[in-house]
């Protein structure tokens, strides 16, 4: 039996030597069980080596290799070439700028995500010998959800705010935020609240939702920025109350 | 970074976003009805100066209107940056100034009744 | 990170008019930020009623009749389209907004969901009821 074949058209950028992006395509196999990076591999492999991007864990862990594909924000190694009939475009990331080929400059997403702290700030500094935080199941549901983010940024990729406004702190860091201020552990949500609830942060969000529906890990962006707002305009309305009360 | 003064406005919105959620559509049907030409009784001028009379109706009617509208204007804003139109700070002094201006109107017209 | 590399990363441009053309999701999106025109129309429709209940009897009776224009009808056709697909988004939403914990689970979606389409249709009785309808 002869095999199938597709093609693939892939965005191609070397910053050496292109002013601009262009479109390469490449045929190769069409087999059931492969994912797009398996394609990828096989061009870098066996066609041309000097295709470039990004990928590691091949099972949607690491979030290393998102790309465009038909136009959507996915991780290659998540998308199946049996999905496809005829042509895959592959695309970097949307509304990152491009490194080489496929591989984005993430600096932006990175440095946003420092800027929310997005690590345990303890209410009380607690030493060693006073023993382990404990924590009910409960209070672990509580914030669960919104730790499976894998750092893959297709919902940057897919929010048309971060689009229209670099910069929109962005999901996945407010998301991570959040995912601390609902850790019973922590107490560090006043300091987050300067940049979650900056004109940078949440408030630049619209609620398109496109996030959630990209997101690999189901953590729900989206959600988390919604419960974020209204519990940044409870603060506001208390805070400018009781300092009214309080005169 | 200084914390936004967004919630001013957002709360507004929510809350009318919501009202506006579950009274707009019988509302519209309702006015509905009366154009196709059965008023209902409530909506007659006898029905309506008595609903108004009351302090809990002009309260609703207060409350439906200034908050419908309000969150009808903080969404025309973003969709008018969504539009590409994106001089904000302009948009925003318009809608919400319309808003408050028609729920203040409202606020007379019910005083009058 | 090492930046070794001789040419400047190439920045993609965004339509800031037409990008909500490129899938459904933009457009869906699109769709329920303008029911807010309508709604808003809608309410100043309302404003005006109340105006004209506030100079009388003539004067009401006039606005109820200048209802009866086809233009009249069929916008408020157009904007109970658009009304209703507020709601359902809005109900739709809520609980993604006001997650529901109770001991370890959360509250299902389609229980918060229903119960607001619930409370959708007993307030919309309701108002009928007073309405004199029946």
């Amino acid at each position: 039996m002869t095999q199938r074949s597709i093609d693939l058209d892939v965005l191609r950028y070397n910053p050496e030597t292109d002013s601009e992006p262009y479109w390469q395509r490449y045929s190769v196999p069409h087999h059931d069980e492969w994912v797009v990076l398996d394609a990828l591999n096989h061009v870098k492999d066996n066609i041309d080596p000097t295709l470039n991007y990004r990928w590691s864990c091949h099972m949607a862990v690491c979030g290393s290799c998102g790309m465009m594909i038909n136009g959507k924000p996915m991780l290659a190694c998540k998308t199946f070439m049996r999905d496809f009939e005829n042509l895959i475009r592959v695309e970097p990331l949307a509304n990152f700028p491009i490194q080489r080929d496929l591989v984005t400059v993430m600096d932006d997403f990175v440095s946003k995500l420092a800027r929310v702290k997005p690590y345990l700030i303890p209410k009380q500094d607690k030493p060693i010998e006073e023993g382990e935080y404990r924590q009910t199941p409960a209070e672990l549901n509580r914030f669960k959800q919104y730790s499976m983010c894998i750092n893959c940024m297709l919902c940057y990729s897919a929010c048309p705010e971060y689009a229209l406004i670099p910069k929109f702190i962005g999901p996945a860091a407010i998301t991570l935020a959040h995912r601390y201020n609902l850790d019973s552990r922590d107490g560090g949500r006043d300091e987050r609240e300067e940049v979650v609830a900056s004109g940078e942060g949440v408030w630049e969000c619209t609620f398109v939702g496109a996030c959630s529906e990209a997101c690999p890990k189901h953590v729900d962006p989206a959600g988390a920025l919604q419960q974020a707002k209204i519990a940044s305009t409870i603060d506001w309305f208390k805070e400018h109350l009781t300092s009214w009360l309080n005169k | 970074m200084a914390k936004s003064n967004k919630p001013i406005v957002w709360g507004p919105f929510a809350a009318g976003g919501t009202v506006t959620a579950f009274v707009t559509p019988v509302l519209i049907l309702l006015t509905l009805s009366a154009a196709l030409g059965h008023v209902p009784d409530g909506l007659t001028y006898e029905g309506m100066h008595t609903l108004a009379s009351h302090w809990f109706g002009k309260l609703a009617i207060f409350a439906v209107i200034t908050l419908s509208l309000w969150s009808s204007a903080h969404r025309l804003r973003s969709t008018f940056f969504d539009f590409g139109l994106r001089r904000d700070n302009l948009i925003a002094a318009v809608v919400y100034f319309m808003a408050i201006a028609g729920g203040l109107a409202c606020l007379v017209f019910l005083l009058c009744i | 990170m090492a930046k070794q590399v001789s040419g400047k990363p190439y920045l993609r441009e965004v339509s800031t008019t037409q990008w909500y053309l490129r899938n459904e999701i933009y457009l869906r999106y699109i769709a329920r930020e303008l029911t807010c025109v309508f709604i808003g129309i809608y309410t100043v429709i309302l404003l005006v009623g109340i105006w004209r209940l506030s100079q009388g009897q003539v004067a009401y009776e006039a606005f109820l009749q200048a209802l009866r224009s086809p233009t009249s009808i069929l916008f408020h056709l157009v904007a109970l389209a658009f009304s209703v697909y507020h709601s359902v988004t809005w109900f739709n939403l809520t609980p993604k907004a006001m997650p529901i914990q109770i001991g370890e689970q959360f509250v299902p979606d389609n229980v918060i969901i229903g119960a607001h389409y619930l409370g959708w249709a007993v307030v919309s009785l309701a108002i009928i009821i007073l309405a004199g309808v029946f």
